[in-house]
């Protein structure tokens, strides 16, 4: 898995190569400036050479720079890969995450998807950044000290043969206990966000029934789980320090006593014996700095697999099967479709709808509430595939075509409208990235948003805010509609998008729909009457099944449901 | 959003760090005993290679092997302690770290609450959650190792000067210099990478935002084929995050190599001048070896230090960020007059604790309890409102709401009608004017109270994770099965729960994602319903639920709310019908007042709104 992490370095790879070459031959110099300082006192001041003291201080000094030199480099380099990676992983995650479907975005929840684009891959990348020093001048220090130690004295030095087994045991069984547990800890914040964020996008309702105490009991709970399983993780990797200093100690004191019996019997020097010691000091100061390392990559692996979860995430829809077609007219067919959100759903949401929309109609679809309107035109764009049946455009099944060029000649006002933050026209923009200020203002004309964009003190450069929090429910409706003609469209979906549109308003709407893109299939999903009554066609759609399709004349006569929705919307309308 | 976040204000160091110890002071005991254990373990350390020297002079040399194996138990014992104290400072510091951390969020999802709505315009979510996330992360990381360690080198630094001043005062002249110098540059240093820090956060702070939008709107960015564009802003931002944490971290970086060269050219100098007096004969070889090799210790601590002083960094990025949202003003609430049942005995309200279905409002005034009963009469007195200054949305609103009755406003989109009752709730502080709730001004009701008096159901509707039973007892968590089941049926829902896989029990993810906008609006009716409150709000309630339904939701909800307030907002006609009294608006003023038959005959904009619908009849 690691290796998977570190081949996402692509092209920051070479800076990680400069950073291992500048740690190590920093470290070198570090080894090397006590030896300079041997000979300066051993010689220098011995001989009484001052000539020479200066010298050795030069190069010493010289030495110092050089480190600092490499010092800078390491830290510039280990930056550059570290976060260089953590970029390159949010790039790959971002890339798959625009591909999942809306079953893939279930399965993850949103405010886990962002944990895994943030605060997972800064694990990652702060281990890399910080942790690639002491990695690397760890096992140099290791293999000098030891090589020196054994040749000070190799019987002696067996002692490290007991000591580190030992630790290398003690270690393995810290990070094996622990890796679990960090995963428990990064659920738990999942489990945290979640409740943050379902917070903040309701705080209306939060605050229109004061429950702002209630939510912060809720999150207190998810909270004090937190704590207990970070608790949990964090005890157990810092049991790491104690672990080490009961080996480092052991083999000092166990040092003494051998090394000591040995000089009594007089196989050693005392000088050798402090010596030896010294170097053991140092090897063991350098698998503490790896055994952090180690901790701290643990962590990254609970991180990582979390990330690349994201990105081996299969993708439901895809180009598998897309020839290439164009949408030419923009005629609709649903042939036997059936459809569920899981495979595991006792009933069909839609069952066996055909019918067909000749291309330049305009279509209208009534029911009642939760009866699958939504749902069936979701279809028509592929923002989910029929679970039986075919949806074909153009006599092409929807499938055959790629998913990009189908949604670019199907535009869909959603019933859930979406503003985002920015101004009113990089919005717009979303339908036409590069449009004209005339076609801006004709496709808002046609919506009849013109009238109160010309109202906003700041018109088209009003900022939105998330949501589009600073603009009515109408307003935000006739934008989302603008929004879709921009892009001019060979079928068009209103999805109940003119639902908080005053009547008269969206009767201009119509008209001017009709006369000024007559070519355009135009699919109108309402709930007034008033709405679709002029349509070609009118579907009624009842607990996922037609009911019926005709004219509001014909339907008027012979549907029993239409009669019921007509007379409750007609009632008051007799003056 | 991008004012703000481009906006800096001046960081103020002591101000953090005043917020901090705020919450480090509760647990000073806690850092006392870590205090303890980390100079206890130091001093094992320490004392241990101290030992050293007397062990080899007295028992090696001349060859005690009774003695050595005492000593060796001896030191063994000291270690013992050394390592007891390790653990326990270590333990001892993640359990109170996690303390503190958890402090924080609750305190800091504690004050998010009582943030107003205008806080939560200007920012994004994720950009908010982001300060719980990230920010609290990086307090966290260096809570949990650095405190110990900075205390540990602190020690060892002065010990081993202390060494160093034993031997020689005058070359321990140069350490200290060199250790001045070494400060300056980590100060120096220090405030630079902490600027990165503060904008690396910043920048995670609005990919974090960034991301949650589009998670949340992707149905909107499929359909409109904008993955490209979108992904072009992400390598942006994420390009940025990247330029800024690579600064961060190459400044952080550079902080050990320095302080290590500096200990280099200061053990070189040292040894030089250290030479130098044992030719002239002011130092004997012997100390000036051991001199350096305190020299050479000395670094060590040092370096530590500076490791640890780079997690400060961070974490003092993100405390700042954290206590900068700790210190937004909250809602005003200077209100004191509560919200309580009553009961009535003869002509007399008595208050009284059970629910029964009446209420009072409750003012205090000089030792005695005045009781008004609430009757949802609400008055607007020449109110001027805007969201932003000079951008006026109401402009010198009367109206009367006659209390018991049906009021509807309708309007054209725009016309600030969800803004009256944004304001009659206390959302939002008007400008200037009056709001009356019967006959109390209601900036004189605790804000609390005044909210759990009226029941809204806002255009917007929001579901929580759990059950489809928690969220319509959301209000309320007393409420019972059989009244949440009650509630359903008034709201038409109770039809399609059952036929849920798991009926009231099925789960709802992610803001109901799995119910159709219509069925979450019946649900968040049925939210309404439940608590059966004395003033009822309906915004857009039944936009996207079909007029059948609709007119049974109607009956059901003028059976319970029959003799109480309704305030209608619909741009469905035959929503507000038969209202009782029916206000048109037009840009921020009431234009027409009446009821239906009224306001036809008046044949102005109702006239004209009403029969746009049906403009064929």
């Amino acid at each position: 898995m690691l290796r998977r992490i570190f081949s996402y370095m692509g092209k920051y790879k070479k800076y990680a190569l400069l950073a291992i070459l500048c740690v190590t031959a920093e470290s070198l110099f570090e080894l090397i400036v006590p030896l300079i300082m041997a000979d300066l006192i051993d010689v220098g001041v011995v001989n009484g050479d001052r000539h020479y003291i200066y010298m050795k201080g030069g190069q010493m000094v010289i030495c110092a720079l050089l480190a600092l030199f490499l010092g800078i480099g390491s830290s510039r380099f280990s930056a550059l890969a570290g976060q260089g990676l953590g970029a390159e992983l949010r790039k790959a995650e971002y890339e798959s995450l625009q591909g999942f479907s809306f079953a893939n975005i279930d399965h993850f929840r949103v405010s886990s998807i962002v944990t895994r684009l943030t605060s997972d891959v800064t694990n990652i990348q702060n281990s890399v950044s910080t942790g690639l020093r002491p990695f690397c001048r760890g096992p140099v220090m290791l293999v000098a000290a030891t090589a020196v130690a054994f040749s000070i004295n190799g019987k002696l030095a067996l002692v490290f043969f007991v000591a580190l087994p030992i630790l290398a045991v003690l270690l393995f069984s810290i990070v094996s206990h622990v890796q679990p547990l960090y995963t428990k800890m990064q659920t738990a914040i999942d489990l945290v966000n979640r409740i943050i964020q379902e917070n903040l996008t309701a705080i209306r309702v939060v605050k229109a029934y004061v429950k702002g105490e209630y939510e912060t009991e809720k999150f207190d709970e998810v909270n004090r789980n937190l704590k207990t399983q970070s608790e949990k993780a964090f005890r157990l990797a810092a049991l790491n320090m104690p672990a080490m200093q009961i080996v480092m100690y052991g083999t000092i004191l166990s040092l003494i006593w051998f090394g000591g019996r040995m000089i009594q019997v007089g196989g050693m020097q005392v000088g050798e014996l402090t010596g030896f010691l010294s170097y053991v000091m140092q090897i063991l100061n350098s698998l503490m700095m790896i055994s952090n390392v180690f901790l701290m990559m643990t962590r990254s692996m609970a991180s990582g697999s979390r990330i690349l979860e994201i990105i081996d995430e299969k993708v439901d829809i895809t180009d598998r099967e897309a020839e290439d077609h164009e949408v030419e007219r923009g005629e609709v067919e649903f042939d036997h479709v059936y459809f569920q959100y899981r495979k595991d759903a006792p009933e069909y949401i839609l069952s066996d709808v055909s019918l067909k929309i000749p291309a330049g109609s305009t279509f209208g679809i009534i029911g009642q509430t939760g009866s699958a309107k939504s749902t069936m035109i979701q279809l028509i764009p592929r923002l989910y595939d029929a679970t039986k049946g075919e949806v074909r455009i153009d006599g092409i099944p929807v499938k055959k075509y790629k998913v990009e060029h189908l949604r670019d000649a199907i535009a869909v006002v959603l019933q859930k409208n979406t503003l985002f933050s920015g101004t009113l026209i990089e919005n717009l923009r979303w339908g036409k990235e590069d449009a004209t200020m005339e076609e801006i203002e004709q496709a808002c004309r046609i919506a009849c948003a013109d009238e109160f964009i010309d109202r906003l003190a700041d018109g088209y450069e009003t900022e939105m805010g998330q949501g589009g929090v600073n603009v009515s429910g109408g307003q935000k409706q006739r934008l989302c509609i603008a929004r879709a003609i921009l892009k001019r469209p060979k079928v068009l979906i209103l999805d109940d998008s003119t639902s908080a549109v005053d009547t008269a308003t969206e009767a201009k709407i119509r008209t001017m729909l009709k006369e000024e893109l007559p070519e355009m299939t135009k699919i109108i999903i309402a709930q007034r009457i008033s709405s679709v009554r002029h349509a070609d066609q009118i579907l009624i759609l009842d607990d996922g099944k037609v009911s019926d399709i005709g004219t509001h004349e014909e339907l008027l006569e012979r549907n029993e449901i239409y009669q019921e929705i007509y007379e409750s919307q007609k009632e008051g309308a007799e003056l | 959003m991008a004012r703000y976040l481009g906006y800096k204000r001046p960081r103020d160091l002591k101000r953090t760090m005043g917020h901090l110890m705020h919450y480090l002071g509760g647990h000073k005991w806690m850092f006392l005993l870590v205090a303890v254990l980390v100079l206890i373990s130091t001093g094992a350390n320490i004392l241990g290679t101290y030992l050293l020297k007397p062990v080899i002079n007295e028992f090696i040399l001349p060859g005690d092997v009774k003695g050595l194996l005492t000593a060796v138990a001896g030191m063994a014992v000291l270690y013992l302690c050394g390592v007891a104290a390790t653990f326990g400072y270590n333990q001892l510091m993640v359990i109170t770290a996690q303390k503190v951390i958890k402090e924080i969020r609750q305190d800091l999802f504690a004050h998010v609450q009582k943030l107003p709505l205008k806080y939560y315009d200007a920012h994004t979510h994720g950009e908010l959650m982001s300060r719980f996330t990230n920010d609290v992360d990086t307090v966290q990381e260096a809570m949990n190792s650095s405190f110990a360690m900075l205390i540990q080198s602190f020690l060892m630094l002065a010990g081993t000067i202390t060494m160093m001043l034993v031997l020689s005062v005058r070359l321990t002249l140069i350490v200290v210099v060199f250790l001045l110098l070494m400060a300056a540059f980590i100060k120096f240093n220090g405030s630079r990478s902490r600027k990165y820090f503060t904008r690396q956060q910043e920048e995670i702070g609005k990919i974090n935002g960034f991301v949650e939008e589009m998670a949340a709107g992707q149905k909107v960015e499929k359909v409109f084929n904008h993955e490209k564009a979108d992904f072009k802003k992400f390598c942006e931002m994420n390009e940025n995050l990247r330029r800024e944490s690579t600064n961060a971290l190459t400044f952080a970086g550079m902080m050990v190599p320095t302080i290590v060269s500096l200990s280099f050219v200061n053990y070189a100098v040292s040894a030089c001048v250290g030479g130098l007096f044992a030719l002239s004969g002011l130092l004997d070889i012997g100390s000036l070896s051991s001199y350096l090799v305190y020299v050479r210790q000395s670094a060590m601590p040092m370096n530590q230090f500076t490791q640890q002083v780079n997690f400060l960094l961070a974490a003092l990025s993100g405390a700042e960020r954290i206590f900068q949202m700790m210190e937004e003003e909250p809602e005003i609430d200077e209100g004191t007059i509560t919200l309580c049942n009553v009961r009535r005995e003869g002509d007399v309200l008595v208050e009284c604790e059970e629910k029964t279905g009446e209420y009072a409002w409750r003012e205090e005034k000089e030792d005695q309890v005045v009781l008004t009963p609430l009757k949802g009469d609400v008055r607007f007195d020449n109110v001027v409102f805007s969201y932003v200054p000079n951008k006026r949305i109401l402009n010198g609103i009367s109206l009367y709401a006659k209390p018991g009755q049906k009021i509807a406003f309708v309007g054209s989109t725009g016309a600030g009608k969800t803004t009256i009752v944004n304001l009659i709730n206390r959302f939002y502080e008007i400008e200037s004017g009056m709001i009356t709730y019967d006959g109390i001004d209601i900036r004189k009701i605790r804000k609390d109270d005044l909210r759990r008096s009226l029941a809204m159901v806002i255009q917007d509707t929001h579901l929580f994770t759990g059950t489809i039973a928690d969220n319509i007892r959301y209000g309320d968590q007393e409420i019972t099965d059989e009244e949440v089941r009650d509630a359903a049926r008034i709201a038409n829902a109770d039809s399609f729960i059952r036929k849920l896989p798991k009926g009231y029990d099925t789960m709802l993810y992610g803001d109901g994602s799995n119910l159709s906008q219509g069925q979450r609006q019946l649900l968040s009716i049925a939210r309404a319903a439940a608590v059966k409150p004395p003033v009822l709000v309906l915004d857009e309630a039944t936009s996207s639920i079909d007029t059948r339904t609709e007119r049974l939701i109607e009956k059901g909800m003028d059976a319970i709310m029959e003799g109480r307030t309704v305030f209608v907002i619909a741009h469905r006609l035959s929503t507000v019908r038969n209202s009782k009294a029916i206000m048109v608006l037009e840009k921020g003023e009431i234009v027409e007042r009446g009821n239906h038959e009224e306001l036809l005959e008046q044949k102005g904009r109702y006239y004209q709104l009403y029969t746009g619908q049906f403009e064929l009849e």
